[in-house]
């Protein structure tokens, strides 16, 4: 993507695109990346609105808690420094502060970021620094704690590490993308000198697209799922032409290439995302490598769905995204064949496809190149997604031998654990607020330092809820935040997976929020409901529960309130 | 195409102005939008067209399009 393309974009219609409040603070010239940034913005139906810091005034706006970057009330604050400046800084240090200018510096970057998050809650996103070594002292460098190089990386580290600690602190891995694309690409050095550039025009495009990246993955735009083609993808040739013991993989032809990017994939299904396969395919052909090719590292276990057939792609592709019930945006599919892709780009917009290259040993750079995957949060619980995708797919088999849902229901034996949000919880709770688009009653995102807050208030009460059955454990799938209001308790969030629709959670979560209400003197619960693209599942939530409606907000009386009948055992040990 | 022909595409592209023609005495002065931040992105594209690339002190010191087009075939 090159930039006078996005800077074109600059006089369309963003009107009708969700605004994202974003200040860039730099101590370098950054015009031209907010140009970028804002063009970028359309290409994803974003209206980035951009408040842009006058040149080299990072502590000034920050530190002033009048300035306008507060004023502006950004929900995101892009910090962009240079390794150029850092570097001046640096030369002006004898030896004895060179070898403590990392940790100084970290101290310094610590203090701006807290004060930013103090001052005003919001995410920031602090660009890494590019590592040139000096060559002061050449490779010695390596070996010498006062060197350019050494500190420069202890500080890239120790952003890491701090960012680890401050929830909303994310970082921009600039560093990364130098090592991807090459300093002669990132940086030009006339630009440099005559505008006080430090990123080339050229980059700008994939420095916005990496913020933006941050700031879709912090907004809940995720991608969860990736959908694999399998001849000439996981192996080399075609399964029913070939037979298992012809594909390339493993030692024959370049069969290395195809191993390699399994294990990749494998490493992103063990992260949480689900994969499933979509093949032109006899079945029992496709399987086939799958149960008794030795060089496989994807086995049947590690798919969610395996659809293998001769239909349409995108109907098959259509199948998959109902039995795992989200959006299409969040999938990626993989196929070699660009008459595949686009038929199935032609029927399924939404879904990502990227145009890989022809020749497969470039596959897996290219598909890392892409950044799919990126993230605002991880959690233990995100690995188990997939059992639990395939326990699915068990109760689904199970539930036609049932004369209606409610036999049915009392037959998964289901138990829930009542809690309140504790350490253990509190990441997988954020990471709900963050990915949850359709069972989620207001689509309010908290980070994991916001959830603490809450847990920590004593106006608000939170309860996370899991659920298990006899086929398996769903893990943590509702969350209620409520807010004490005086005599009334406000529903403040409202989340449930939409893997344990239709079986009377929301039932067992009402009657907890009801008893809550009850034993603090509640008069009446209150709970809203804002529509989104796709929340549209949790419209008639309170309407079933029996709540009334008045002026956009919902309530009920908490006296003459029954509690709803459902069918899960409140596991009374964890209470 | 000559150099001034391809020249006025690039110019075209860049200031997004099809009824644009470049002439030899043109200055940044003469078109709308010409500023220090367009004519960092002016010289990228033409660097771009021409497969070249300027010198550090090539980009302060054009005068006008008739000096960027001898630069042009100075770096090509």
């Amino acid at each position: 993507m090159d930039f006078l393309k996005l800077k074109k974009n600059l006089k369309k219609d963003f009107s009708k695109f969700q605004i994202v409040k974003i200040a860039i603070l730099g101590d370098n010239a950054t015009q031209l990346f907010a140009q970028a940034l804002k063009g970028y913005g359309y290409e994803i139906s974003i209206n980035f609105d951009i408040f842009e810091a006058d040149y080299n005034q990072i502590d000034l706006q920050i530190f002033d808690r009048s300035s306008e970057f507060y004023k502006f009330k950004p929900e995101f604050a892009v910090l962009a420094c240079s390794s150029q400046k850092l570097l001046k800084k640096f030369y002006k240090l004898n030896d004895v502060q060179k070898a403590v200018f990392a940790s100084e510096q970290i101290n310094k970057i610590e203090s701006e970021v807290k004060t930013i998050l103090d001052n005003h809650p919001c995410r920031v996103i602090y660009f890494n620094y590019t590592e040139s070594d000096d060559n002061i002292y050449g490779n010695y460098s390596n070996k010498v704690k006062e060197s350019w190089l050494y500190q420069i990386r202890k500080i890239n580290l120790d952003l890491m590490n701090l960012s680890q600690d401050i929830c909303n602190l994310f970082i921009n891995d600039i560093c990364s993308l130098q090592h991807q694309y090459g300093r002669r690409f990132v940086h030009d050095a006339k630009f440099y000198v005559n505008a006080d550039m430090v990123f080339s025009v050229d980059s700008l495009p994939i420095i916005a697209k990496n913020v933006t990246d941050i700031v879709l993955a912090v907004n809940g735009k995720l991608k969860k799922c990736l959908i694999l083609d399998l001849d000439n993808l996981l192996w080399g040739g075609v399964i029913g032409d070939d037979g298992v013991n012809g594909i390339e993989l493993g030692d024959l032809g370049i069969g290395k290439v195809f191993v390699e990017l399994q294990e990749w994939i494998k490493q992103l299904k063990d992260r949480g995302i689900i994969l499933a396969v979509c093949s032109k395919n006899d079945e029992d052909n496709a399987k086939e490598p799958f149960e008794k090719h030795p060089d496989m590292v994807l086995k049947l276990d590690d798919i969610a769905v395996f659809v293998s057939n001769w239909e349409n792609k995108s109907e098959n592709i259509k199948h998959i995204q109902a039995v795992l019930n989200i959006g299409f945006d969040s999938m990626v599919f993989l196929d070699d064949n660009p008459f595949e892709r686009e038929i199935v780009h032609s029927f399924i917009p939404d879904i990502s496809i990227p145009d890989l290259p022809e020749d497969p040993s470039e596959y897996l750079d290219f598909i890392k190149s892409c950044n799919f995957f990126e993230t605002a949060s991880h959690s233990s619980n995100d690995s188990n997604r997939t059992k639990q995708y395939q326990q699915e797919a068990k109760r689904k088999g199970i539930q036609k031998n049932f004369a209606n849902e409610d036999e049915f229901l009392a037959s998964l034996g289901m138990q829930s654990d009542v809690k309140e949000f504790d350490e253990f919880t509190i990441p997988r709770i954020a990471q709900l607020t963050q990915r949850s688009n359709q069972f989620n009653l207001r689509t309010i995102r908290y980070s994991e330092d916001d959830i603490r807050r809450i847990s920590e208030s004593k106006d608000h009460h939170g309860l996370s809820f899991t659920l298990e059955d006899k086929f398996g454990d769903y893990g943590l799938i509702s969350v209620v935040i409520l807010e004490n209001r005086g005599k009334e308790l406000f529903v403040d969030t409202w989340i449930m997976s939409c893997r344990v629709l239709k079986r009377g959670v929301e039932k067992f979560v009402f009657n907890q929020v009801l008893k809550y209400a009850q034993t603090n003197g509640c008069q009446r619960i209150v709970g809203e409901y804002i529509p989104t693209a796709k929340n549209s599942i949790a419209k008639n939530l309170y309407e079933d529960l029996g709540f009334s409606c008045e002026s956009g907000y919902w309530y009920v009386d908490v006296k003459g309130s029954d509690m709803k009948a459902n069918l899960i055992k409140h596991n009374v040990n964890c209470i | 195409m000559d150099i001034k022909e391809r020249l006025n595409k690039v110019f075209k592209d860049v200031f997004d102005d099809d009824s644009l023609e470049i002439n030899e005495t043109m200055t940044a002065e003469d078109v709308d939008m010409w500023d220090s931040l367009m004519h960092i992105t002016l010289i990228v594209a033409i660097e771009r067209e021409f497969g070249i690339k300027f010198n550090t002190s090539d980009v302060n010191s054009l005068e006008n399009v008739g000096s960027l087009i001898e630069k042009i075939k100075e770096r090509s």
